[in-house]
């Protein structure tokens, strides 16, 4: 297999992924500030914070509001993490690399950037967002449902999974950095930690799963456990890391690799979620998306130049 | 209402099928009869089946505007053209004669240039090619084959005559369309392929494969073969990916190969670099090595003719075999045939007045109105003056270019092409035509049963270029005879 398709296609499956999550992103964010008291610190600031592209976001906006901020993360093209940014790189990466994906793989991906290009201000206004967004993951599931599928498990979908699942153990990791970060904010024992964590459940889509697993209620350690540690969750960074190593296990040249998943996976086992304040929660999660670039980067010099 | 073939009238015109109202050439009887038997409504329903084959095929073509490309689908005729077997022998010979010959004088031109100490050709018509590249000279490729890969157009004047219109040498396409045709008309007129030997034309990517290995320079019994694409803007990319698929060969860009120190190619795979013996090239010359051609060129790679000349991959076609891709060098032909195997010439060349003679420059100087005035260096019929169809201006402008660079023109006279029925709207109506076979060289010498035949839609005009409104048609080399 050619290191370019390999690229190519790692990158349409992460560019997938990250659009979904995004979207899951901004439509909780949306329910947890309808939820918190007003006068909260809490603003949406705290968004391009997570998705890294803050200081961008304060160069070009003067006012950091919903209203912007929303646009800055879905409609802005000259940010790289934007909505519609990640839908067109997507696109772009299947594009052109047509001849080892399934046909409907490509239409499906093109359905998807001409709807979100033609429709994405219907989601500015808080009106009209909900439904937008809703769209979007649904359409993102699909395109991965298609994936599964429909295209033969060689090493092609060997890089599809890693890339989802990177960019997955990725976003989990920030969004237990917003929880931390808004506990932080409105301090600890504001009674607010029961709406932030099940509004941080529900952008991972997990609220259901974790019920079913813990079912005493919604409690800081017990939501970072599970979403770290939990084995069986697809969500958990634990979960995906796993992903990637079975991966990483069909292809030549991996053993650099797997031992860099290896190291980041026995980290997040040895954490200790009921010993942490938000601030060494932050910390942690820090390293830990530290060691998730550095199996990027090996992945890329592995297998993609 | 049924076909009336008498009503279909081709005028002065050769048509393909029809020699006189309500009479069909004898390959095509077949053809007409069964066309004549279908109801409008079963003729436009398997019109219709056509259309939804293309688009469910996704056979496609790229065309540019406003700065975005848009795939669009393969504008087909359903209508087969027929041509019987014993002609088609004729004019298979012809071809293989014509690309050895040429091959020979490829060659020639950057061994010794005997062809130019005899005085057959000018030494200047050679300086001032622009194909010609000073690279290539003393190098001897497999088979001293240069040009592996030939896209000949024919056309068939109003006498039935069929001549060579131009060789297209570097990169022709279009033989991935004539595989889909065929595919297309099976799956919508099948009884046809009932009461006809149609000859295939699907066994080409097994020969085009087997051409690419008889001319590696490796020994190894697998050959890594690749076709080198300057990726998904160009205009013949579904081609590219096609015929990669079809030999079950890498489809790689520029970026994807390397030369190493060691002067070998190889293609940047998961499993590391792995060394590749043959490039079939769908790049130009000019893209193909930034450190020996155009620096900017993000297409190429650099090293590879250094990797070339050390006889350590094989490039399909060779750099340097456009200089035979030139309409003036088109015009000596039938003496370079001659001279390099002592033969005479099966297949006619247009006859082509060359206007850096200054005799026969006057000649089309004074016959403007009747002749077709073309550059020697486009193609896709770009820079061209169709002299019947050209308006006193247009005219005047070439007058102008022809005198201030004569070695840039030549004039032919204007043909009236061939026609073969097309279903237009509810009625067959004649449309004109040309024929692209292709010709493979390289241990051996392979030439597709019939080509690709290109229509020109819209009535009356004479321009098949897909980019301009022209169609296309599968094209039936058919054995009837033998039974």
């Amino acid at each position: 297999m050619l290191s370019r398709v390999a690229r190519r296609i790692y990158w349409m499956a992460r560019y997938i992924e990250r659009a979904e999550n995004t979207s899951r992103l901004v439509n909780t964010y949306h329910f947890l500030l309808l939820d918190l008291p007003r006068g909260t610190q809490v603003g949406w600031e705290i968004l391009p914070v997570i998705t890294g592209g803050y200081e961008q976001f304060t160069e070009r906006y003067q006012h950091h509001d919903e209203r912007n901020t929303v646009k800055f993360l879905l409609a802005d093209s000259k940010n790289p993490a934007s909505l519609l940014n990640s839908i067109a790189s997507a696109r772009e990466n299947c594009r052109t690399s047509r001849e080892v994906l399934p046909g409907h793989a490509w239409e499906q991906i093109n359905e998807l950037h001409l709807y979100a290009r033609a429709r994405v201000n219907d989601a500015l206004p808080r009106r009209g967002r909900f439904e937008f967004l809703t769209d979007i993951i649904h359409r993102c599931q699909q395109l991965t449902g298609l994936l599964a599928g429909t295209m033969s498990h060689d090493h092609a979908y060997d890089f599809v999974r890693i890339g989802r699942n990177l960019e997955r153990a990725d976003m989990t990791s920030r969004v237990i950095d917003i929880g931390a970060v808004s506990l932080k904010e409105s301090g600890e024992s504001s009674g607010l930690d029961v709406h932030v964590w099940t509004s941080m459940l529900r952008a991972l889509n997990s609220y259901q799963m974790y019920r079913k697993d813990v079912q005493i209620g919604v409690h800081c350690a017990d939501v970072v456990s599970f979403l770290l540690q939990n084995d069986y969750f697809p969500r958990s960074v634990a979960h995906c890391l796993d992903q990637v190593e079975e991966c990483l296990g069909d292809l030549p040249l991996h053993k650099d690799t797997l031992k860099h998943v290896r190291d980041v996976r026995r980290r997040v086992t040895r954490v200790k979620p009921h010993k942490l304040d938000a601030g060494s929660l932050h910390a942690e999660v820090d390293r830990l998306q530290i060691g998730i670039s550095a199996i990027h980067r090996q992945i890329r010099d592995t297998w993609f130049s | 209402m049924t076909i009336d073939w008498k009503k279909y009238d081709p005028g002065e015109c050769y048509d393909e099928l029809i020699s006189t109202p309500g009479y069909a050439r004898a390959a095509a009887r077949n053809l007409t009869s069964w066309l004549r038997s279908l109801s409008d409504e079963e003729l436009q329903a398997r019109k219709v089946d056509a259309e939804l084959a293309i688009i469910d095929k996704g056979v496609t073509f790229t065309v540019y505007s406003d700065g975005e490309n848009i795939d669009r689908a393969w504008p087909f005729d359903i209508i087969p053209r027929v041509m019987p077997i014993r002609e088609w022998r004729r004019v298979e010979d012809g071809l293989k004669q014509r690309l050895k010959a040429l091959n020979l004088f490829i060659d020639d031109l950057y061994q010794d240039s005997r062809i130019i100490r005899d005085k057959v050709i000018p030494k200047s018509l050679i300086t001032n090619s622009k194909g010609f590249r000073k690279e290539c000279v003393g190098i001897k490729p497999a088979h001293r084959v240069w040009a592996h890969i030939c896209g000949s157009d024919l056309v068939r004047d109003s006498d039935g005559t069929i001549y060579v219109l131009e060789d297209n040498l570097r990169v022709p396409s279009g033989v991935s369309y004539m595989i889909e045709n065929r595919e297309v008309t099976k799956r919508v007129l099948p009884e046809l392929f009932e009461n006809n030997t149609i000859l295939p034309v699907d066994d080409y990517p097994d020969r085009l494969l087997e051409m690419l290995q008889s001319i590696s320079p490796s020994r190894r019994a697998q050959p890594e073969v690749v076709v080198l694409t300057p990726g998904i803007y160009n205009s013949a990319y579904f081609e590219h990916a096609f015929l990669a698929r079809a030999m079950g060969a890498e489809l790689v860009e520029g970026d994807d190969l390397m030369v190493d120190k060691d002067d070998y190619v190889y293609m940047k795979t998961i499993q590391g670099p792995a060394r590749v013996d043959v490039i079939y090239r769908r790049v130009d010359d000019l893209f193909l090595d930034p450190e020996v051609f155009n620096p900017d060129s993000a297409l190429g790679v650099p090293g590879l003719m250094r990797a070339w000349r050390k006889g350590n991959v094989a490039l399909a076609n060779a750099p340097g075999c456009g200089v035979a891709d030139d309409k003036v060098v088109y015009s000596y032909v039938p003496d370079i045939i001659r001279y390099y195997l002592d033969e005479e010439p099966l297949l006619p060349n247009v006859p082509t007045y060359r206007c850096n003679d200054r005799q026969q420059r006057e000649h089309v100087l004074a016959n403007l109105e009747t002749m077709v005035v073309k550059p020697a260096n486009e193609s896709g019929g770009y820079g061209m003056l169709v002299g019947p169809q050209s308006t006193a201006t247009e005219r005047e402008e070439f007058r102008r270019l022809i005198s201030s660079n004569p070695r840039n023109y030549i004039g032919q006279p204007a043909l009236h092409l061939s026609t073969a029925p097309a279903l237009c709207d509810s009625t067959l109506e004649p449309r004109h035509l040309d024929l692209r076979p292709f010709i493979l060289q390289g241990r051996d010498t392979y030439v597709t049963a019939g080509g690709l035949t290109r229509v020109a839609m819209k009535r009356g005009s004479l321009v098949v270029n897909s980019s301009q409104g022209g169609g296309s048609k599968d094209t039936w080399v058919v054995d009837n005879e033998s039974g």
